[in-house]
């Protein structure tokens, strides 16, 4: 019989605001055994009346002891993420469980060359990838492409910033669609075959393709590199419909 | 005991007041896959079932197209959360087609175009509780929620309603499938909540 996964109380450590609508939640989880970069959690929230109501959400960090950092995009009249985007500060409990899905995942043994393809806070489970390869030092080529809609919009850009020409096997692309800063020459857009070839990357059986975003986003992403004849079963996807996680 | 989360107040949902434990409501229809949409031309689309004899009965676009149909209202409960009340659908009852199979396995494991795979009881799949369907809210069934045709388990977590269904292999031993082998449970009634082995 399988161990199962408890329901842990995470205390809040600290909170970074990443973008006017998005922050990053740290927990401390005693009991916590550890996690691969790309998984998730559930979250449980219990109104004093005893309403309770989960949601699922990403881990931006690799495996770190009994920590566990998640990044929330608040979503318009959302029941949960505006809580959490707003609300919760360091010092409060709330009970999670996980780490959940084992397919969604990258370990950094694995030298393959590895494409993650993101579409706005779909970069959360990728980011926590990337900074898995930089922690590791893994030689795997990484290139992360992240579109996102306006440079207010980007997620981590400090850290993106600075990893991006520091490390020889990372190449962090991101790639505007509506609205982008100046001085960048490419016009915003959706992601295209231009961004993906422009970034040298070219179909090969041993290579692991990550890609998470908006259903259409993904769809369109995924199905750009298969046309480009990247094998499917190479192309690891998850999606969040239009109500979000 | 679940401690309350401060400053937590929810938002009650009158509709979400019957759904099975840790679900929401929602009233769109997100999407859910592990890889890309395969894309499957008719002409080319079977659908088998193979005993656990080793005989293979199989139906083509057509065939299925001929069989007597039924259009199931149910509601769809994925383990990611969300819950979606009422859905409508057009397809063939798996009664229907396993009545050309003489069979008495227990287990069904379930294969998509695509390479998916979902296991469940024979117990499960019969009695008017399962379903290949080919057609939502009147229309054909579009490729990204499992078009051409999709199996449709409703009383079980929606990961068993395998998108692109392209066959089943019944046996007597339980073998389990993608979601089943990385961690999820085997069974996954939401009404006991069963999303993740252990459950």
């Amino acid at each position: 019989m399988v161990a199962g996964l408890p329901w842990l109380i995470g205390t809040v450590v600290d909170t970074r605001q990443e973008t006017a609508t998005a922050r990053t939640l740290v927990f401390d989880v005693p009991g916590w055994t550890g996690h691969l970069p790309g998984q998730h959690v559930d979250l449980r929230l219990t109104a004093d009346d005893g309403y309770s109501t989960q949601r699922s959400y990403s881990m931006g960090a690799p495996a770190d002891g009994t920590r566990v950092e998640l990044t929330v995009q608040r979503v318009i009249d959302g029941e949960v993420s505006p809580y959490l985007t707003d609300e919760v500060r360091a010092g409060d409990q709330l009970e999670l469980r996980g780490p959940i899905g084992g397919w969604f995942v990258w370990r950094p043994s694995v030298t393959d060359p590895v494409l993650l393809i993101a579409g706005g806070s779909g970069v959360v489970p990728l980011m926590a990838m990337l900074r898995a390869h930089t922690l590791s030092g893994s030689t795997a080529p990484l290139t992360l492409l992240y579109s996102v809609r306006t440079p207010a919009d980007v997620l981590y850009a400090a850290e993106l910033d600075a990893m991006s020409g520091r490390h020889q096997d990372v190449d962090v692309r991101i790639l505007y669609s509506r609205e982008k800063p100046a001085g960048i020459e490419r016009k915003p857009q959706r992601l295209g075959s231009d961004d993906v070839l422009g970034a040298g990357w070219r179909p090969r059986p041993d290579s692991r393709v990550y890609i998470c975003g908006p259903t259409g986003f993904v769809e369109a992403a995924a199905n750009l590199l298969v046309l480009h004849g990247q094998p499917e079963s190479t192309v690891r996807t998850e999606r969040f419909g239009p109500t979000g996680r | 005991m679940a401690i309350v989360s401060r400053g937590f107040h929810g938002r009650r949902d009158a509709a979400a007041a019957d759904l099975p434990p840790g679900q929401y409501l929602t009233r769109d229809f997100p999407v859910l896959a592990a890889g890309p949409t395969p894309r499957i031309r008719l002409e080319n689309w079977r659908f088998s079932i193979v005993d656990e004899h080793g005989r293979t009965h199989e139906w083509t676009w057509q065939d299925l197209l001929a069989l007597p149909s039924e259009r199931p209202t149910v509601d769809l409960h994925c383990v990611t959360k969300w819950s979606k009340l009422q859905t409508t659908w057009e397809g063939v009852s798996l009664d229907t087609l396993f009545a050309a199979v003489d069979t008495s396995a227990a287990y069904a494991l379930v294969t998509a175009y695509g390479g998916y795979t979902t296991n469940l009881p024979m117990a499960d799949l019969r009695d008017g509780k399962a379903w290949i369907v080919h057609r939502y809210d009147g229309k054909d069934l579009a490729p990204e929620h499992g078009g051409p045709a999709r199996l449709l388990v409703p009383h079980l977590y929606l990961w068993k309603s395998a998108k692109w269904v392209q066959s089943i292999r019944l046996s007597n031993q339980d073998v389990q499938g993608f979601w089943e082998s990385v961690g999820y449970h085997n069974y996954g009634d939401p009404w006991r909540e069963q999303r993740y082995a252990g459950d």
